[in-house]
């Protein structure tokens, strides 16, 4: 049987119990996710990074996944969170698929859903400490939207999560246009996601880039980009 | 239908497979005032008859609002009626407000049929009674479903329920191939007609009914009693005697078996009900 003991700390009385139960940090993270629209779809990319701190410990970690038939997944932020949310949706999906009706979820619906767990659960001050990129294609319509640990949420053309804000989203701001093709719209991201490697200390050069069309949504597998180190202020250094 | 040993619990089956409070309940279904529903790819109108207790009162409401893409029309206990509408509107605010997607209107019809089957299981409870038309747009295009009292549900291109259904469906059961592609103008007329049938010789007036409609860019409304009546003028005086003519088939090969309980029925129509 469990007892509580009220504990005065600058907020107040809490009880002991209570606060070992909510999220205060996050432990294994990942880094920033960037998502675009373009002509047939959304493509997105994250890097395999988790870590640990400042340890890059992880070097395998899927950071996109696939939610039904028409929705894209990216998270950034506690990687056990992102996998407590993946066993949410997969509920979701399920629930959805047993009507076997032919509705089906769609993006919107669930960045909705996600919106209001995230929302939910900083209301209890015990957050999913997230942000998410929800992208998809449903009947012909793109979508992509954003959900912060704190549920703020909105859509746009083009999102990025943490890092990415600062570093990616000025550059899609100048050159994302409506209707890129597949490879423009790889070369934007990977143009991105180059500065994210050379700046975000957290970030590794092992990447994943994920489409999602009418159609299908794909996974690539893992490769690396090509960076440039030398320059004369490395190899000289003085 | 008599009574038999049997029917005193809904939880008792009766040895030939039956539950016999369930089928009362069914029964008064059919006291109510008529109420009909029919849809093209792209429409649904439901329509019904203004009954009211007496001169002196004001008409029952028999159609309801759920969301701007579903409408209900009820017939028989139309307090069972207002709460099962009230549990649909639930529904739908709910999925709204978390998926800010409309609920397709196959699921909220399967939760209510669910919500109806629990009381035919129960022995402390009882089943509601009253039939719901429940018509709605989503992705897969317009419906129109009918839940009764016994935790069924069907999918219907057209229906009639309640009092003097017959005749309205015999008339919807001539038309309803043609549906599939009427326009709204045509759906709201044939509604109108059908409502005619019901009345069995009673004049037709805009007051005597309520007609909604819903369809692809078009939310769940009322239409006003102008455009009724301008529906109603425009086949009140030449179509009479074609359709006299139907009618009068009509009524004779269900007039021997409506009429008579009909108007048993009438008489014995217990306040509560519409």
């Amino acid at each position: 049987m469990t007892f509580t003991i009220p504990i005065e700390n600058g907020n107040g009385v809490k009880n002991a119990e209570a606060d070992s139960q909510r999220t205060l940090y996050p432990y294994v993270t990942g880094t920033s996710v960037v998502a675009i629209k373009y002509k047939d779809g959304i493509l997105m990319a994250s890097d395999m990074g988790g870590s640990y701190g400042s340890t890059l410990r992880y070097k395998n970690i899927e950071r996109m996944k696939a939610i039904g038939k028409h929705s894209l997944l990216g998270a950034s932020g506690e990687i056990s969170d992102f996998q407590e949310i993946m066993r949410y949706l997969d509920e979701l999906i399920l629930n959805d698929n047993m009507w076997d009706d032919g509705n089906s979820l769609g993006p919107k619906e669930v960045h909705n859903y996600l919106t209001r767990v995230m929302y939910n659960r900083r209301n209890k001050f015990n957050p999913l400490w997230n942000t998410l990129v929800l992208g998809g294609v449903k009947n012909g319509h793109k979508y992509l939207g954003m959900v912060s640990m704190i549920g703020v949420s909105f859509e746009d053309n083009h999102v990025a999560t943490g890092f990415g804000n600062h570093l990616a989203r000025p550059i899609l701001r100048d050159e994302w246009r409506e209707d890129l093709s597949f490879e423009d719209g790889v070369k934007l991201l990977e143009k991105c996601m180059r500065v994210l490697l050379y700046r975000d200390r957290s970030a590794i050069n092992k990447l994943q880039i994920a489409n999602i069309t009418e159609e299908c949504v794909t996974v690539s597998e893992p490769y690396s980009l090509k960076t440039f180190w030398g320059f004369s202020a490395f190899t000289n250094p003085s | 239908m008599f009574r038999n040993q049997y029917d005193t619990d809904v939880t008792t089956w009766s040895p030939t497979g039956r539950l016999f409070q369930v089928e009362y309940a069914m029964e008064a279904v059919k006291q109510g005032s008529a109420a009909i529903g029919l849809r093209s790819r792209s429409h649904v109108v439901l329509a019904c008859v203004n009954k009211a207790q007496s001169e002196l009162s004001s008409h029952q409401r028999k159609i309801f609002k759920v969301d701007d893409h579903i409408g209900v029309a009820i017939a028989g206990l139309t307090a069972d009626g207002r709460v099962l509408s009230r549990y649909m509107r639930s529904e739908s605010i709910n999925h709204s407000f978390t998926y800010e997607s409309p609920l397709p209107v196959g699921r909220l019809v399967v939760r209510l049929a669910d919500k109806a089957q629990v009381c035919t299981q129960r022995s402390w409870k009882r089943p509601y009674g009253v039939g719901l038309l429940v018509g709605g747009l989503d992705e897969s295009g317009a419906h129109l479903y009918y839940n009764c009292p016994s935790g069924s549900y069907f999918e219907y291109q057209a229906f009639a329920i309640g009092s003097r259904s017959q005749a309205a469906k015999t008339y919807l059961e001539r038309r309803f191939e043609s549906f599939k592609e009427s326009s709204r103008e045509e759906l709201i007329n044939d509604a109108i007609l059908a409502i005619r049938e019901t009345l069995q010789g009673e004049t037709l007036k805009s007051s005597l009914c309520t007609v909604s409609v819903l369809g692809v860019d078009e939310p769940f409304h009322f239409l006003d009693q102008e455009s009724i009546q301008k529906v109603i003028d425009t086949f009140e005086v030449v179509p009479e005697e074609e359709e006299d003519a139907g009618e009068a088939d009509a009524a004779a090969a269900d007039g021997a078996a409506a009429a008579a309980p009909a108007e048993q029925g009438d008489q014995d129509v217990a306040p509560m009900e519409m």
